[in-house]
């Protein structure tokens, strides 16, 4: 599998498209269209994991597919826009850091990725490498827009791209085992993520929680 | 042979485990110390087996241990003389301990746990075990060191051990890790195949020279030393002071000497011989000045660490010159000194904590005339007085006789640079052996001679029997190493031809010593009669002199008025008291090296109060290492108390930059 095959290229543009929707996810100013990014990253997602079962020829691979199209694609993120909706959230996202500086970073930190994976995987066959990149990019871009974020739903939208790219480079390499396995503790986790961020209503964002709470526990309040 | 040491190691361990329950028991110590007694002696005697027969040739691998890395023991010349030191020390202290009225319960099971560690520490072959059973050897003494808890100068003296050998634990993890490379293997035999060079040698020899002094108690990382020991009770103390820190000093001399191969430059030793003769004068400088008895050992340890450091950078120093008999000869050195101080240092804290069971006290100010209560542990205490004040025919003078000879000829280095480095440490090495001498004169002679200086200490009694026995047979062993060094010292061959080179043989010749070429040589036996000799003839004289029969008469008080009736035996100050005897090198080196000062506090006239004349000194290490490092300590304290405030983004924007930098780092690691 190498530049110029079908399997190849198409793993390769899906994994981009997964990577431009970081980008996307980074540039929005409104909560929606996060969100609305953010299926469609999910949707992406499923169709390189199908892909990839396709190619590889390991249909458990496609129970990954299922999973990140019903969970990723359709359910977290109507869960998420319900939570906007009901909690009377702000609907701009407020940033830590500006929109413009938060893309050059994001730049920069894909060049990195670049420039980490593709000489420690010389040996790798061509392909994963890649793949490792793209996968790469997708996560440090998923952490970059949780610290660059001050909403808690823009922080745990960050935390699931950054699962997405965890899932993408797992199936992206073939023979890795618990793959299946894997996808499914990570939505377990994500899931419980979302439902805490319900129960416990937390409005505004983690920074401003009140901390007055924990200083009692610390002692530092007689 | 490797069978039966590792099981005495893993009985030790057991023995430890069962001494929780035994410490409920009247005689639960009895059977702890009886039971390490007959390890230690054990110990002492496969040691010997081993060094006299030859060690055995293959290594004994433990199905134990991580699993990247299995425990490997073996035995080589090396460690088999320093495991004789253990066994020998050990089964001392342990004597003493089974004489001695039982101490707390807590302080019972870390005493086997101690001698576990030592001699998992000697037995090792391969970093992980070495270094495993070193921090066993450091948290088992910690434990003993902090027994008396209830006092708070215990307490700070546990606590400034405690970071000491965590520091040093910091500095040698990594040590072994440069050495082990990107290879990863931690067994000597492959350690030894892969010698570090250039910057990583370096590297390897300043951590383990950190780390292993940390332990031994070299000059700039002393200070918790002269606490330490005195704090710990009195056998364990000559265990820690005997023993530990030449344990420290083998892993030293295994590291700098063995691993890092036979090829190191010369200036391999320079760092080791500038730490070794400070060490040597500061220790011998504040055993003069000490006013408590322990305190004053402890810092006599000093010194005597310093000189057989001495000893192994001079044998780095010949080694890289190609001379190898003279490497031999430093080596044999450092080796003869290592057991002889250990023993004799040994019997020295023995009779150290006798006088303060017996008299109550281990300030030299409170003590005074024990040779009359105590006759049996004052003999003990003089052999090893003498002994550690390097008179011949004691053991004491064979070694830093061998070390003198080898730093005397330091002028066959051919660079300059190295004679005048050599010189300069022979100057030192000898003044701290007179400092030495007179420190031990000053122990001596104010603890056991003159009039009591308190009721208490004037109520001194003999120790019990296993109590004598245990300072009697260090004793008469200081007699005989020292009468016999060239039969122990051959014994030492196998070391000094692993370490020195192939063809390096011990200076020894018959019964005697011979430094060089025939030139120089030492006949104890000869030293030993030609002093009989003139002690003989010097009482046959006193004797023919004068006829009459010997008279006491009143002490001269020096003038002062003649005492209340009170005070029986005297003015206890109308004696000369220890800080008297130090005040003249107090004078004369301790206000350079030592910041010594003196006061005095004059009432204003019509005041009723009397006059004070106060005078003490400060180690310089306080305020130049540990106050800065408490300084720093402080710092970072207070940075850790700010990153507790952060928000939850700020903690991931701390872990994204790490994980950038450390990919950065990657990227750049992987680009060169």
């Amino acid at each position: 599998m190498t530049f110029g095959q079908l399997p190849y290229d198409v793993a390769h543009l899906l994994g981009g498209i997964m990577v431009l929707l970081s980008f996307v996810l980074l540039y929005q100013r409104r909560v929606s269209a996060v969100i609305g990014a953010f299926a469609v990253q999910g949707g992406v997602l499923a169709a390189a994991a199908a892909w990839q079962a396709w190619v590889q020829g390991s249909p458990h691979l496609y129970v990954t597919a299922l999973i990140a199209l019903v969970a990723k694609a359709a359910l977290i993120p109507l869960a998420l826009r319900a939570l906007v909706r009901r909690l009377d959230l702000h609907r701009t996202v407020e940033t830590a850091l500006g929109i413009g500086p938060s893309l050059i970073a994001g730049v920069a930190v894909v060049a990195l990725a670049i420039l980490v994976v593709l000489p420690v995987t010389a040996r790798v066959a061509i392909g994963t490498r890649e793949e490792m990149a793209l996968a790469l990019s997708v996560i440090l871009l998923g952490m970059l827009m949780m610290i660059t974020r001050r909403n808690a739903i823009l922080q745990v939208v960050g935390l699931m791209s950054m699962e997405n790219g965890l899932i993408l480079a797992a199936v992206g390499a073939a023979g890795m085992p618990l793959v299946v396995e894997l996808s499914t503790a990570a939505l377990v986790l994500l899931a419980f993520v979302v439902g805490g961020v319900f129960v416990f209503q937390i409005r505004e964002r983690f920074d401003s929680v009140d901390i007055g709470f924990l200083e009692i526990h610390r002692g530092e309040r007689r | 042979m490797l069978t039966a040491l590792a099981s005495l190691v893993g009985l030790l361990v057991l023995l430890a485990a069962a001494a929780v329950p035994l410490g409920r028991r009247r005689q639960g110590g009895a059977v702890v110390h009886g039971a390490c007694l007959a390890a230690a002696a054990l110990l002492a005697l496969l040691a010997a087996a081993a060094l006299a027969v030859g060690p055995p040739e293959a290594p004994l691998r433990l199905p134990l241990g991580p699993p990247w890395s299995r425990m490997v023991l073996a035995l080589d010349g090396l460690s088999a003389w320093f495991l004789l030191l253990l066994g020998l020390s050990g089964a001392a202290a342990s004597l003493f301990a089974l004489g001695h009225p039982p101490g707390p319960a807590r302080t019972l099971p870390p005493y086997p746990l101690f001698l576990a560690g030592m001699a998992l520490t000697l037995l090792a072959a391969d970093a992980f075990t070495l270094l495993f059973g070193f921090e066993l050897m450091s948290l088992a003494s910690w434990a003993l060191v902090a027994a008396e808890h209830q006092r708070a100068e215990s307490r700070r003296a546990a606590r400034l051990y405690l970071v000491f050998a965590a520091f040093s634990a910091l500095c040698l993890i990594p040590a072994f890790g440069l050495l082990a490379g990107p290879t990863g293997a931690l067994e000597f035999a492959t350690l030894r195949t892969l010698p570090p060079e250039g910057a990583r040698g370096a590297a390897v020899l300043a951590l383990a020279l950190l780390g292993a002094g940390a332990k031994a108690g070299l000059v700039p990382l002393h200070a918790w030393l002269p606490l330490a020991h005195p704090a710990a009770p009195s056998h364990v103390s000559a265990l820690m002071s005997g023993v530990m820190t030449k344990v420290a000093l083998y892993v030293l001399a295994r590291l700098v000497l063995d691993l890092c191969g036979p090829a190191q430059p010369s200036w391999w030793g320079l760092p080791l011989l500038a730490l070794g003769a400070a060490s040597a004068l500061l220790g011998a400088l504040r055993a003069a000045l000490e006013e408590d008895a322990k305190a004053l050992l402890a810092c006599s340890t000093i010194e005597n660490v310093g000189l057989i450091t001495i000893g192994l950078g001079l044998a780095l120093v010949f080694r890289g010159a190609d001379l190898a008999a003279l490497a031999a000869l430093a080596l044999s050195a450092a080796l003869l000194h290592a057991l002889n101080h250990g023993v004799f240092k040994t019997l020295l804290f023995l009779a150290a904590g006798a006088v303060a069971h017996a008299a109550g006290s281990r300030a030299l100010g409170r003590l005074g005339g024990l040779v009359h209560a105590m006759p049996v542990t004052a003999a003990c205490a003089l052999v090893g007085a003498l002994a550690a004040a390097a008179l011949p025919p004691l053991s004491g003078f064979a070694g830093e006789w061998l070390l003198l000879q080898a730093l005397i000829a330091g002028w066959r280095v051919a660079d300059i640079a190295f004679q005048v480095a050599i010189a300069a440490t022979l100057a030192l090495a000898a003044m701290a052996a007179a400092l030495a001498a007179a420190a031990m004169v000053r122990l001596f002679g104010v603890a056991f001679l003159g009039r009591p200086r308190t009721p208490r200490g004037a109520g001194a009694h003999e120790v019990s029997a296993p109590e004598r026995w245990a300072m009697i047979l260090p004793a008469g062993l200081t007699v005989l190493l020292g009468l016999f060094p060239a039969p122990v010292l051959r014994l030492a061959e196998p070391a000094i031809a692993a370490l020195a080179g192939p063809v390096a043989l011990a200076p020894a010749r018959g019964l005697s010593l011979w430094a060089g070429d025939g030139a120089t040589a030492y006949l104890p036996l000869v030293a030993a009669a030609l002093l009989a000799l003139a002690g003989a003839a010097l009482a046959f004289a006193v004797r023919r002199r004068s006829p009459l029969p010997a008279a006491r008469g009143p002490a001269w008080d020096c003038g002062f008025i003649a005492p209340p009736a009170h005070l029986p035996f005297g003015d206890p100050l109308t004696q000369p008291g220890p800080a008297g005897i130090a005040q003249p090198l107090r004078r004369m080196l301790g206000e350079a090296l030592l910041r010594a000062r003196e006061r005095v506090d004059m009432p204003e006239p019509g005041e009723t109060r009397p006059a004070r004349h106060a005078a003490g000194f400060r180690d310089p290490s306080l305020p130049l290492l540990l106050a800065p490092a408490a300084w720093l300590r402080e710092r970072l304290a207070d940075q850790g108390e700010r990153l507790r405030h952060l928000t939850i983004r700020r903690w991931l924007s701390l872990s994204f930059a790490t994980l950038v930098a450390l990919l950065a780092l990657l990227a750049w690691l992987e680009a060169r």
